[in-house]
This record gives C-alpha cells, sequence and structure tokens, in this order.
C-alpha cells in the first residue's frame, strides 16, 4: 500500500514534469488547442498499471500543480474537463477486447481535444466554435498515436512486479 | 498496432473529413461581416470591405485589413488570440477565452438561401 502510494506520487511528479517540458515546445500552428499532450503518457501508463482510479488520481493532482503553476481557473477548468473525459473513454477503451495501447492512447487523445472544444463552446456560448472539431480530431488522432508509441514502449520495458511485489 | 486500433484510426479520420466536408456546405462563402460577440452577447457587427480597429470593452484590439481580420492586442496572460492566424472567410473565429470575446466571420443572412448553391456552383 505504502509502496504504491509513493508510486503514484512519483507518476504524478513525473506527469508534472512532462506537463513541464511541455510548456516549453513552442507548437504554434494557428489553432489553439494543439497540442501533443506528453504529460498524458503518465496517465497511460498509471491506467495500464493500476487502473481507472488510479489514473484519474494522478491527472487531477498534475492538473491542479501545473494549473496553480503555470496557468490561471480557466486553464485547470479547461484541463480538467479534458481530462476527465478522455479518461472515462480510454478507460472504456480498454476494456474492449482487441485495443492495444495505441488505440487507448489515440481515443483518449481524441476525446481530450473534443472534451475541450464543447467546454470552451459552453464558455463563450457560441457553437460554431464546433468549426474546429475536423482540425482537433485529426491532431488528437496524431498526438495520440505518438504518446500511445511512447506508452507502448515504456510499458514493455518496465515489468509489473518490480512495481507491485519488490 | 492491432486491427481495431487501425479502424478506429480510420474511422476518425472519416469523422473529421465528414465535418468538415459538412461545415464547409452548410456554412455560406459570400458577404462575409465580422460579429464581435461578448459574454454571447452580439457586441457588434462590421463590414469586412474597410480596414479599420476596434476596441473590445478595452479588453482587446482588433483589426480588420484587407478583407481579414486579427486580434492586435489582448490583457490576458497567455495572448492565444493574439498569435492565431487572420481570418477571413464565413465561419472562421478567434477567440480570446479569458475574456469571454469571439470574433466570428459570418455570412449575411440574406445570401443563405443560396448559400449551398453558391458553394455547390
Amino acid at each position: 500500500m505504502k509502496r504504491k502510494t509513493a508510486y503514484l506520487g512519483m507518476m504524478s511528479a513525473a506527469a508534472i514534469l512532462l506537463g513541464y517540458i511541455e510548456s516549453l515546445l513552442p507548437l504554434s500552428i494557428g489553432v489553439p488547442g494543439v497540442k501533443l499532450g506528453i504529460s498524458n503518457l503518465a496517465a497511460v501508463f498509471v491506467l495500464y498499471y493500476y487502473g481507472t482510479k488510479e489514473a484519474a488520481l494522478v491527472s487531477a493532482v498534475r492538473i491542479l500543480v501545473i494549473g496553480f503553476m503555470f496557468g490561471n481557473l480557466f486553464s485547470i477548468l479547461f484541463s480538467l474537463a479534458g481530462a476527465a473525459l478522455s479518461l472515462l473513454v480510454m478507460a472504456g477503451v480498454k476494456r474492449i477486447r482487441g485495443f492495444s495501447v495505441f488505440g487507448v492512447s489515440m481515443a483518449g487523445g481524441v476525446s481530450h481535444n473534443v472534451g475541450q472544444l464543447i467546454v470552451a463552446a459552453l464558455v463563450v456560448e457560441n457553437f460554431y466554435l464546433l468549426y474546429y472539431l475536423p482540425v482537433l480530431l485529426i491532431s488528437g488522432l496524431v498526438c495520440g498515436c505518438l504518446i500511445g508509441i511512447a506508452s507502448g514502449a515504456v510499458i514493455r520495458r518496465v515489468r509489473p512486479e518490480s512495481l507491485n511485489n519488490v | 498496432m492491432k486491427k481495431k486500433d487501425f479502424m478506429l484510426f480510420l474511422m476518425i479520420c472519416i469523422i473529421a473529413a465528414a465535418a468538415f466536408a459538412a461545415f464547409r456546405l452548410l456554412i455560406p462563402q459570400e458577404n462575409e461581416e465580422l460579429v464581435i460577440i461578448v459574454n454571447g452577447d452580439i457586441y457588434g457587427t462590421y463590414s469586412l470591405e474597410e480596414d479599420c480597429k476596434i476596441e473590445i470593452n478595452g479588453t482587446n484590439v482588433c483589426e480588420i485589413k484587407n478583407g481579414a481580420v486579427s486580434m492586435t492586442e489582448a490583457d490576458c496572460p497567455d495572448q492565444l488570440c493574439v498569435h492565431q492566424r487572420e481570418i477571413a472567410s464565413a465561419g472562421d473565429t478567434i477567440v480570446c477565452l479569458p475574456n469571454r470575446v469571439v470574433l466570428q466571420i459570418s455570412g449575411n443572412s440574406e445570401s443563405e438561401g443560396n448559400g449551398i448553391d453558391a458553394t455547390a456552383g
């Protein structure tokens, strides 16, 4: 139990660090909301090694810390909406047989963007924002794929027993 | 990548393409105007024909130049709207979320009837 708490803390720290690295990467293609989402790496990893609850916990800690350090209340609200939908969808897709970590991560990336777009449309009370949907779907897909490749590589290398039993 | 992963990939691509095509067809492309919306209410409507600078509630400044609109100033910390590309065709938007300001290009309501014909032709 204590070991698990420590590992989840470590994962949260890793997620926060990844989020910080992401904020340093200038990735601007003229459409707001397009980003790599590398902190999702930690969420996917925890989702595979522990479960949905633990992944939600790590994501929530990451968003609150990153939000208070670099963002504002808006960005926290925004990230929470994206992460919540993304985690729900990822947990759902993971349960369906036949999906690997690629599919899970892709679904996560896409649903993250969809969640944020819905919140943005609600905040400004303007559904013309859905015009961005195609761009955000594709960018979520591409970034989800990249994160899927990275997560797959990490999950293959870290043995479960090194996290749980020792 | 497993088979189902690939099917999911294709499915999302198709949805994105369909959404893109639907927006292109449904939104008229002619007689565009700039509509500024603050807090969900219309703040003002401007023609794209004349170049001008518009100040919005003292928080943002946008500029119409050569039929294209861009946000030139914003008092928010992230400056996302200022870095966004200029917009010129119907349906395009620039959003300043912290100040709840939306710049939107809309087709003139009179042209809505022949909008689809205009695009198809």
